[in-house]
């Protein structure tokens, strides 16, 4: 990783000229955190998936790993989608959604792509890891070099595979880098168990320099 | 509840299926079955019966290993007669040559309760007035109708009365129970009751208790009933019934069915059949119209001591306090059954919060719950008149891993 701001910026404008265009990095369906998850999640665990979207992820570890499975979804479009898939869902907001559920009263907690949506991220946070013994964390790293290139070279919002949207129409209200998330983690005691990037549409184990390379991370984390 | 011929309509309701088409289950016939001849039902409140008769129908078949059994239990007004069309209409009972069942749009060959997989069962409950035992009955010690002599029965007595039937046609397990509002109520009382007995429970639009504001109005509709001067204490099968306290009655339950958005998008403040108002205390507006009309056709055909005895079943049951000492995450620990919670956004009858409260306590409890709030501006009607998004929910209900 550049150690100065000169070197930081020769390094940005280096990989920009020399980069294609970034590539749909998730087959159609199916997101690259989900075989991960499966590896992590042993046989017969119960598990919570906060935004559990059409509830694939959960339908496919009931599936094979023979879980106990609860989704939390607010859009009840993909609600239905998740009940027509046999997974069982509650329609709630996350933000207020998991008041009241009693401590590590899921062995897994899982929150894809979804942090960055919140109203009140750190409270889910918190609240995540009180319900859950473990979370598994995953969200669009923002200081992935061309996002942070992208705003610096063009002068508009960042748009990539993993952030799609326009600044209009984005439901990414609070965007964190990786360094963000693991100085808060740090901060709250909170270890980080394994980690997992995407680079250049490859998974690999989590390495440094990661803040600039990788795109999105998954974390797998717990109260120390 | 209601019927739903004279609701508003979200615009994907179909027209109703004739008795030969293959949606339908055909032509039905109401069955009725003694129980409790030997020894006395013994209800929750104190008291007994003997001699009850329940009238119950069935559509499909059962399976060989008698492992398909949906059990439906009807709301407020309804009756037994969920799906298909009367071969001889029940005396009494007019309104239903006008059309099918109650929930004939989800019940039937291909339809979300798909009588070519299941067998489906509905009985009228105790204390009603459409062919179980109540209080216009004849009391076998008097030899008059029981009237108010009629002892208070519960929502616990329902359906400890409905497992009776079960068990005299042999069918000890249920695959899954549904109800809508106070049907709802039996499906969750049912998860509670026996919860060995119950595979699946679908609850719409109910809560494991009534609000106080849902207590406020059946006290008012009771009050209407009472102090009309043809109630005689419940003694008037013999003359006038009380049918101006009951309209009155059911003018203000039909209020908390409907939303103020639908009541506003179906009436608005348009005047009936004139273009300005006549100043006097007759109807003048559409609203008034409607809610008269509602509440008259309801007297000829509802039994005011019934309507006394169901809003207090409905008031006292309290799930929280049955099954749990008053805790519900207590209560929920007991159930064993797959549920799905199904709240409508606008109704304030059975609010969305209160099924949600359920729920939650499910997740309390350390069990898995599926709870849906459907957005609808229909009010409390919704769980009749959604049939869409009802459709898919119970279709998913029925099927796979659900």
């Amino acid at each position: 990783m550049p150690q100065n701001f000169d070197q930081l910026l020769v390094d940005l404008i280096h990989r920009w000229n020399n980069s294609t265009a970034p590539r749909r990095s998730e087959a159609a369906g199916s997101r690259w955190q989900d075989p991960l998850i499966e590896q992590i999640i042993p046989d017969g665990a119960s598990v919570l998936d906060l935004g559990c979207g059409t509830g694939q992820l959960l339908a496919r570890l009931v599936a094979r790993k023979r879980i106990r499975a609860q989704g939390i979804e607010l859009d009840p479009d993909m609600v239905f989608q998740s009940i027509e898939r046999g997974v069982e869902v509650f329609m709630t907001d996350l933000d207020t959604g998991l008041q009241g559920f009693p401590d590590h009263s899921f062995d897994y907690v899982i929150l894809e792509e979804t942090l960055q949506t919140l109203r009140r991220p750190i409270d889910v946070l918190e609240e995540m890891l009180r319900v859950g013994r473990v979370g598994i964390i995953s969200f669009p790293n923002f200081g992935y070099w061309r996002v942070r290139a992208e705003l610096l070279l063009t002068g508009q919002m960042p748009r990539t595979p993993a952030l799609p949207y326009q600044w209009f129409n984005t439901p990414n209200i609070h965007l964190c880098t990786l360094q963000d998330f693991l100085q808060w983690a740090h901060s709250r005691n909170v270890q980080i168990n394994q980690g997992h990037s995407l680079v250049n549409g490859q998974v690999r184990p989590l390495q440094t320099g990661d803040d600039l390379d990788a795109e999105e991370v998954l974390l797998v984390v717990q109260r120390s | 509840m209601v019927d739903p011929s004279k609701s508003p309509r979200s615009g994907q309701a179909r027209p109703a299926d004739p008795p030969d088409s293959p949606f339908s289950v055909g032509y039905t016939e109401p069955k009725h079955v003694q129980l409790s001849a030997n020894e006395p039902f013994a209800l929750e409140a104190g008291g007994s019966l003997r001699d009850i008769t329940v009238e119950y129908e069935t559509y499909g078949s059962l399976s060989p290993k008698r492992d398909n059994v949906i059990l439906i239990c009807h709301g407020f007004s309804a009756d037994a007669h969920a799906a298909g069309w009367d071969r001889n209409v029940p005396a009494g009972r007019t309104w239903r040559s006008k059309g099918p069942g109650w929930w004939d749009a989800m019940i039937g060959p291909g339809k979300p309760l798909d009588t070519n997989r299941f067998f489906i069962l509905c009985s009228n409950f105790l204390g009603g007035c459409f062919g179980t035992t109540g209080p216009a009955s004849i009391n076998p010690v008097s030899g008059k109708s029981y009237a108010l002599d009629f002892p208070v029965v519960t929502v616990g007595d329902w359906v400890r009365l409905q497992a009776k039937l079960l068990d005299v046609l042999h069918l000890p397990r249920i695959f899954m129970v549904v109800g809508g509002s106070m049907g709802g109520v039996q499906a969750l009382e049912w998860a509670l009751q026996f919860p060995e007995r119950v595979e699946r429970a679908v609850i719409l639009a109910a809560s494991p208790r009534l609000s106080a504001q849902g207590l406020a109005f059946n006290a008012v509709g009771r009050q209407a009933i009472m102090n009309d001067p043809n109630f005689h204490a419940g003694n008037y099968y013999a003359a006038s019934p009380p049918t101006q306290g009951l309209g009155v009655a059911r003018m203000m339950a039909h209020i908390t069915f409907l939303s103020e958005q639908a009541m506003h998008a179906k009436f608005g403040r348009r005047l009936q059949d004139k273009s300005k108002p006549d100043f006097h205390f007759g109807v003048e507006f559409q609203v008034e119209s409607y809610l008269a009309h509602q509440g008259r056709i309801f007297a000829e055909r509802f039994d005011a001591n019934s309507y006394l005895y169901l809003t207090r079943a409905m008031d006292y049951y309290d799930a929280a306090q049955q099954w749990g000492g008053g805790d519900l995450i207590e209560a929920c620990r007991r159930i064993q059954s797959k549920i799905m919670a199904v709240s409508f956004a606008t109704d304030w009858l059975y609010p969305p919060a209160d099924c949600k409260e359920f729920a939650l306590a499910m997740c309390r409890a350390g069990k898995s719950v599926t709870y849906v709030d459907v957005p609808s501006r229909f009010g409390h009607d919704a769980f009749l008149v959604e049939t869409a998004p009802v459709s898919r929910l119970l279709r998913a209900a029925t099927g796979g891993p659900w």
